[in-house]
């Protein structure tokens, strides 16, 4: 694969996978913002980029012109042959698709679901909790996400790391490599579809189960793509994006003294800070593809592009957000886009949050001295889920 | 002394992001899909002013209403 042309003009030709955009994305957003509400470029085949918070959010509540049937910026734009409803659907088949999996993810299913995500911290804080330093998104925020729902599917907890290799394969290296995506979907598929047959013969009562048990409005039980597609949906959604925000609010805390003695301090505050690292650090950024010429926030938007829905670059909109550049962690009043806005708001946001809010509140309890470690390199994932995939920290009190 | 305040959930703009119940539990009630609704008849009792418009002010779908009564 050929590398592309590094960007000169960040406004008429961005390009999301950069690797300044993927290091320090916040300066070149508020370039783009100060240019223009929604800005273009030819790279990816055409995509546009709402850069303010109201232009994102219109296009999120506008599902005639802007369709959820892709939802990744990719260099290639193949037939869809593989849909994961309902991040994949647009009315009148999302609401049915989505209202199929609220249930599982209230606050209440997720309180008991909470005890079990204490264990996997614990658990992972003890294989490093004697030594002097860890790169804590290998060993451990990159492990939690992964462990928690595998729990709530009803598969192997030790089957995570062929979870992470797939949604690597998907997520990142997929945007430019179509043989790694087609690689990586074909094998979860596979892989579920064995779940499912064992399930067929032993009835279990976890997520899976719920999902082959259920009705749609005429009584009838979903088809096998459709439970496959929604636990394609359930991993690669549940995974790496709170991975990121785990890592990215773990990274904030170790570069800033004054927030880590203030959580130290108020641990029940830590709910608030988590959603300002939401907001300061939201991981996911959607995209739509344009279906008809329309106008957003003046801009004429015209069919056959796609559009980067950046949740992260509304959540540092300033028109939006008071000091949008500051993490404040007690900011009072916080509409952040993290979990999307609309129809397709995140599924799992309360499971994310409480994963966030338990790892942080286990972590600082065991942990409470750590910072960066300046001989190691903190690393960020590429694309679509942004948060730290290389996290050196070092561990106790400064000497 | 002003008269009392009342909550209104609008559920067509409700997304279920259950912001509301996580900061005025005493004030929403949530449905089995997580969608929230106003608890009661809305009307916000005595000392819970302040959380009934912290609900609002952190509502991402601005689908919260406060009325005096």
């Amino acid at each position: 694969m050929n590398k592309p042309a590094p960007v000169t003009d960040w406004v008429h030709d961005f390009d999301h996978t950069d690797p300044r955009w993927t290091e320090n994305p916040f300066p070149i957003w508020d370039e783009l913002r100060a240019e223009c509400p929604v800005v273009h470029t030819e790279r990816f085949l055409g995509v546009y980029m709402p850069t303010t918070y109201e232009a994102v959010k219109q296009i999120a509540y506008d599902t005639e012109h802007f369709s959820s049937r892709r939802v990744i910026v990719r260099t290639v734009r193949p037939e869809i042959t593989q849909s994961a409803p309902p991040i994949t659907s647009d009315p009148p088949e999302h609401k049915p698709a989505k209202q199929l999996l609220l249930p599982p993810f209230t606050p209440d299913a997720m309180k008991k679901l909470e005890p079990r995500v204490r264990e996997i911290c614990n658990e992972l804080i003890d294989e490093f909790i004697n030594d002097s330093k860890v790169d804590a998104a290998a060993r451990y925020t990159k492990h939690i996400p992964v462990r928690a729902i595998a729990h709530m599917l009803g598969i192997p907890e030790k089957d995570s790391e062929l979870f992470i290799k797939w949604i690597h394969e998907i997520l990142e290296l997929g945007i430019t490599d179509d043989d790694a995506l087609v690689r990586g979907v074909n094998e979860m598929s596979h892989y579920f579809a064995g779940h499912i047959e064992q399930r067929k013969k032993n009835p279990t009562d976890d997520l899976i189960s719920t999902l082959m048990n259920a009705r749609d409005k005429n009584g009838q039980p979903l088809s096998d793509m459709h439970v496959l597609g929604s636990l394609r949906l359930l991993l690669i959604a549940g995974i790496d994006t709170t991975w990121s925000a785990i890592g990215a609010s773990l990274w904030h805390l170790a570069k800033t003294p004054a927030d880590r003695e203030r959580l130290l301090a108020e641990p029940a505050l830590i709910p608030t800070a988590v959603e300002e690292f939401l907001r300061a650090y939201s991981p996911v950024t959607m995209a739509r593809e344009v279906m008809k010429e329309t106008t957003i926030s003046g801009c004429p938007i015209k069919p056959g592009n796609m559009v980067l829905l950046s949740f992260p670059a509304a959540n540092r909109d300033p028109a939006m957000f008071p000091d949008a550049d500051k993490v404040i962690i007690d900011r009072k009043e916080n509409r952040h886009a993290a979990f999307g806005l609309g129809i397709h708001r995140c599924v799992g946001s309360n499971l994310a949050r409480m994963e966030m809010t338990i790892a942080l509140e286990e972590w600082l309890k065991r942990i409470p001295d750590f910072r960066l470690d300046p001989a190691g390199e903190v690393t960020w994932s590429e694309g679509t889920v942004r948060g730290p995939r290389q996290l050196p920290l070092l561990l106790g009190k400064q000497h | 002394m002003s008269g009392k305040l009342r909550i209104h959930v609008d559920q067509d703009k409700c997304q279920g992001h259950s912001r509301c119940k996580a900061l005025a539990p005493e004030l929403f009630d949530l449905d089995e899909f997580g969608n929230a609704h106003e608890a009661g008849d809305g009307i916000v009792p005595p000392g819970l002013e302040d959380k009934a418009y912290l609900a609002k002010s952190n509502c991402p779908e601005l689908a919260i209403d406060i009325t005096e009564d």
